[in-house]
């Protein structure tokens, strides 16, 4: 890494001294729509070291998210590599959990408990005992031990996404993988949803790749921010964003960061400082294209 | 706040004073309250039922006792005293306990094959073109068709019939269960594979759960299927090796035209149907897809 780093962050295990957990090195991918093959992003490189919480920020068509799959295994890439503590990944697999943006990714017929269970059992394999009580550490930790007889779908959105986070960390994967995990959330509930993560990474400090459109989520979640540009996805920039969280929001630094970036996306000035910086809604970019899946 | 330009012509809305209220806990009227008794009884479906049931058997004895032919159609009154007279004797139970032993057997076989097809089908490329075709060829073809040639290379026994069975069940099921793994969202797709899970515990354990509104109401295709062509089958060919079930009761008692008896032997079919319905697939639903909510 050349980017000198301002205020060293905690170093986690001796991980620091070992260099990056995760590298991304000139990785190209694709998706098939029935017309045509679409490149997502092309030949992206990043290090994501241990105790990070590093975003991928970007407009739409970017390919953060395809990026996020890559790295969870679920998309090859079509040249490049990427390394998972030095090892190739090629498939998915319980070292990388994935907490998607959909609600539906909690297994409907399983309780609360048992959907944060059910991975360390057939993962980890726990028995049925240690998983409950490692089950319900976790979900006390996200607040949500008094739901853990219940079923997904008498949830809200928000303990959905909570469960979700729970049954990730209780996995205790080498990294923690977010795509846009609070976007389908209402903005009160998202706020309060960034508030938790943070003090979750305070309390367990894993390793996070975060994936968002919202220039203002990517400041106050990550500590390291990589821009992309659209079509297909190329390396902006990286940035560090380590100073600011949620208390932060309306200082003048922040703000400058926040326009900053917003040139390096879009060069042209933010349109009014005081607007919402989600990207989506801040500038006119094409529209969504078909996910690769 | 309101420093708005009052150069405009437009009439702005008038500046109305704020406030607050304390409010008293409500003790008004309860929050809330029990539904009328007659709401209540109204809501339970076995109630609603019985009643469409009984008008049903009112409906049959005025028909009968109008058209006043025993030969012809009994009237519900006769065929429950024939029914409970079959089922005092032992002999109605004891024919509808051979035809569901048979029954069971190519039931259960035909689930066994229609699952690992289906799972062939969903791990492979040439395992969906096999389902495809087959189905496509063999779910058309009438169960009761294939007996001749079963009856040939099986003879005359309970072998034949079970192939038959199978042919009943298999087809409408793997069609139903595939088409309920296609369905399965693919974020739990893929958080199945984030756990690691592949070949045959990802199916288990993933597909099926999602899938089962699906499977079940194929389950209950199936079942129908194979009670049609069971009875169908003892009714065209008789009895396997002497010992006939419920459709050579059926059939035996038309020729001695006691009408009143093949009434009682279709009721059984149909009251066996029901149990089933009511016991098996609805505790079946009620403790899985509803209680998931995947299902209302």
């Amino acid at each position: 890494m050349t980017a000198t780093v301002s205020q060293p962050l905690r170093v986690v295990g001796a991980a620091g001294q070992r260099g990056p957990l995760l590298k991304i090195d000139d990785v190209s991918l694709e998706y098939r729509t029935p017309e045509r093959v679409v490149r997502a992003t092309h030949r992206v490189s990043f290090d994501v070291h241990a105790g990070d919480r590093f975003v991928l920020l970007g407009p739409s068509g970017c390919g953060k998210s395809t990026l996020l799959k890559a790295v969870a295994g679920f998309v090859p890439p079509i040249e490049g590599e990427i390394r998972l503590d030095g090892e190739r990944v090629r498939a998915p697999g319980p070292d990388r959990i994935v907490v998607f943006q959909e609600f539906d990714q909690l297994p409907p017929w399983k309780t609360v408990k048992q959907n944060v269970m059910f991975p360390l059992m057939q993962a980890r394999g726990l028995r049925r005992a240690e998983a409950a009580d490692v089950a319900l550490h976790y979900l006390d930790k996200v607040g949500l031990a008094n739901f853990a007889d219940a079923y997904p779908h008498t949830l809200s959105g928000g303990m959905k996404q909570r469960v979700a986070i729970a049954r990730a960390l209780a996995l205790r994967p080498k990294v923690l993988l977010m795509d846009e995990p609070f976007a389908a959330l209402d903005a009160l509930t998202r706020r309060r949803m960034q508030e938790e993560l943070l003090a979750l990474w305070q309390d367990a400090a894993f390793t996070l790749l975060f994936v968002t459109h919202s220039i203002e989520e990517a400041l106050v979640v990550g500590n390291r921010i990589l821009l992309l540009s659209p079509h297909p996805g190329r390396v902006r920039a990286e940035l560090n964003s380590h100073q600011f969280d949620l208390h932060s929001q309306g200082s003048a630094a922040f703000q400058q960061t926040a326009q900053r970036i917003h040139r390096l996306l879009f060069d042209t000035p933010a349109p009014d400082p005081a607007a919402d910086t989600d990207i989506a809604d801040a500038a006119d970019i094409p529209p969504r294209t078909a996910r690769a899946r | 706040m309101t420093t708005i330009a009052t150069t405009t012509t437009q009439s702005l809305p008038p500046l109305r004073p704020e406030y607050e209220r304390e409010l008293e806990p409500f003790t008004a009227t309860a929050v809330a309250r029990a539904l009328p008794l007659r709401q209540r009884l109204w809501q339970n479906s076995g109630l609603r039922r019985a009643v469409i049931l009984l008008v049903l058997a009112a409906l049959w004895e005025t028909v009968a006792r109008l058209q006043n032919n025993d030969l012809l159609l009994p009237s519900f009154l006769a065929t429950a005293q024939a029914f409970i007279e079959g089922l005092t004797t032992g002999e109605l139970l004891n024919k509808a306990a051979i035809s569901l032993t048979i029954l069971l057997q190519g039931y259960a076989a035909g689930i066994a094959l229609a699952f690992v097809l289906t799972t062939l089908a969903v791990s492979t490329t040439i395992g969906r073109d096999l389902l495809d075709t087959l189905t496509a060829m063999f779910n058309p073809l009438p169960a009761i068709a294939l007996l001749p040639l079963a009856l040939l290379w099986f003879g005359l026994g309970s072998g034949s019939l079970i192939f038959v069975l199978i042919h009943s069940v298999l087809w409408p099921l793997a069609l139903n269960t595939y088409a309920g793994f296609r369905g399965v969202p693919e974020t739990l797709r893929m958080t199945g594979r984030n756990y690691g899970l592949r070949g045959l515990r990802y199916v288990l354990l993933i597909l099926v759960p999602a899938a089962l509104p699906a499977i079940v109401s194929g389950l209950k295709i199936g079942w129908a299927f194979a009670w049609r062509t069971l009875i169908a089958a003892e009714l065209v060919f008789g009895a396997s090796s002497g010992k006939g079930g419920l459709g050579w009761y059926i059939f035996q008692n038309r020729n001695e035209l006691y009408t009143d008896r093949v009434f009682a032997g279709l009721a059984m079919v149909i009251l066996i149907g029901l149990l089933v319905e009511g016991l098996v697939f609805r505790t079946l639903e009620a403790a899985t897809v509803r209680r998931w909510g995947m299902q209302r």
